[in-house]
């Protein structure tokens, strides 16, 4: 594992494979798009309105994902000191937190005609906005102990109050995911489980090229801010060494 | 024991301690958290005469009767179990209707009826096209 610890390493994979993700994601993104509005029929019940799950189900995946690798991520961080890990969270953070808020977003245009209601304090809603609220606080955190005192930390890592912190946090994504079964909720059960997908195939394959494209993309924007990030530092850095020259 | 491996116990440990809390606290909350009372759950004494409460179940096939003044509306919801008669004035989400499922707000009467402020759809997970559905394609629109 030690061997991608460094980041040169790791920029020499990254690089070549962010075009490649970025545009491979676009395209599954922009084909399910177009097949779910026009190549497959409306639900049976909801008509048109049932195609908004091409976006709203890979955006509560990633939403949930995300927060699942940065808790991974903050783990690692926490036991191994691998450098790249703390560097990963960082970079997960903020698209984790955009698809956590287009779910939501989605989610609710959606209740409106489905249910009658935008919003309700029902389980699956309460902890998705949690979630968000969650990723929130990590960027809060981390943009602190970035910022404050001598510059950025070193080489990017987390606090290990910001690593627990994504640790405990962690604990909401399986109440997310059962928040329908063991409460009742307004939000409906499950519609696909190892046993199956409730929703019929003729509706659900334009899923599967937008939870992959939207999955894709989700890693091309991590790439992305991950390099940024080990750009910046090597920017500090630099400076840093400049000053004491000059100091001396 | 090296450092790392320390570490790791901890973080384990820590982790552990974090899923059992999160079981707890989700158990606890078992009862309180849930959304709405199922017609079994009222049947079984939940409901309090008055008290505002959300009743959810599937509205019984035929059960919906409009009333004069063409505004109320009375049905049954069920869950297989039980039932509760609902009486419900104003407009109805477009999904609502009979064998699906609905959320009401609102209070138990004394006379075992459930008045409702209002009504919620409550969708079903299972998506499919509609010649598929039971029912004919024009019902694809809105029905009230």
């Amino acid at each position: 594992m030690h061997a991608y610890a460094n980041p040169t390493r790791f920029l020499a994979i990254a690089r070549p494979l962010t075009p490649w993700l970025l545009g491979a994601g676009l395209l599954l993104v922009l084909a399910g798009a177009w097949a779910g509005l026009t190549q497959v029929p409306g639900d049976y019940k909801q008509g048109e309105t049932a195609r908004i799950l091409y976006i709203h189900v890979p955006a509560a995946w990633l939403g949930m994902g995300g927060w699942t690798s940065l808790a991974l991520a903050g783990l690692i961080q926490l036991v191994w000191r691998h450098p790249l890990s703390g560097i990963a969270a960082r970079a997960i953070a903020v698209p984790g937190m955009l698809f956590t808020a287009l779910c939501l977003a989605t989610g609710s245009i959606w209740g409106k005609p489905t249910w009658g209601t935008w919003w309700e304090w029902d389980g699956r809603m309460t902890s998705m906005l949690v979630l968000l609220f969650l990723y929130a606080g990590f960027i809060a955190l981390t943009n602190g102990d970035a910022g404050g005192g001598g510059g950025q930390r070193q080489g990017g890592s987390l606090s290990r109050g910001a690593a627990i912190y994504a640790l405990v946090g962690a604990i909401n994504i399986p109440i997310i995911n059962r928040s329908v079964v063991w409460w009742n909720s307004l939000h409906q059960g499950p519609s696909i489980t190892l046993r199956g997908s409730s929703i019929d195939n003729a509706l659900l394959w334009p899923l599967g090229l937008t939870l992959l494209g939207f999955s894709l993309l989700f890693g091309a924007i991590v790439l992305m801010r991950m390099r940024r990030i080990i750009a910046d530092n090597r920017v500090s850095a630099r400076l840093r060494r400049l000053a004491d020259d000059e100091g001396n | 024991m090296k450092a790392k491996h320390q570490r790791l116990v901890l973080a384990l440990f820590a982790v552990a301690g974090i899923a059992g809390a999160g079981v707890l606290g989700a158990s606890a909350l078992r009862d309180e958290a849930a959304y709405f009372r199922t017609p079994v759950e009222i049947k079984g004494g939940k409901a309090v005469i008055g008290e505002p409460m959300r009743l959810g179940g599937m509205v019984a096939l035929g059960s919906i009767a409009r009333q004069s003044d063409g505004l109320t509306i009375r049905f049954v919801a069920t869950d297989g179990k039980a039932s509760v008669p609902v009486e419900y004035t104003g407009i109805v989400p477009d999904l609502f209707g009979e064998e699906s499922g609905m959320v009401a707000d609102g209070r138990m009467r004394a006379d075992g009826t459930f008045v409702a402020d209002r009504i919620l759809a409550k969708h079903d997970e299972r998506y499919m096209p509609p010649q598929m559905g039971d029912m004919p394609k024009n019902m694809k629109a809105p029905k009230a």
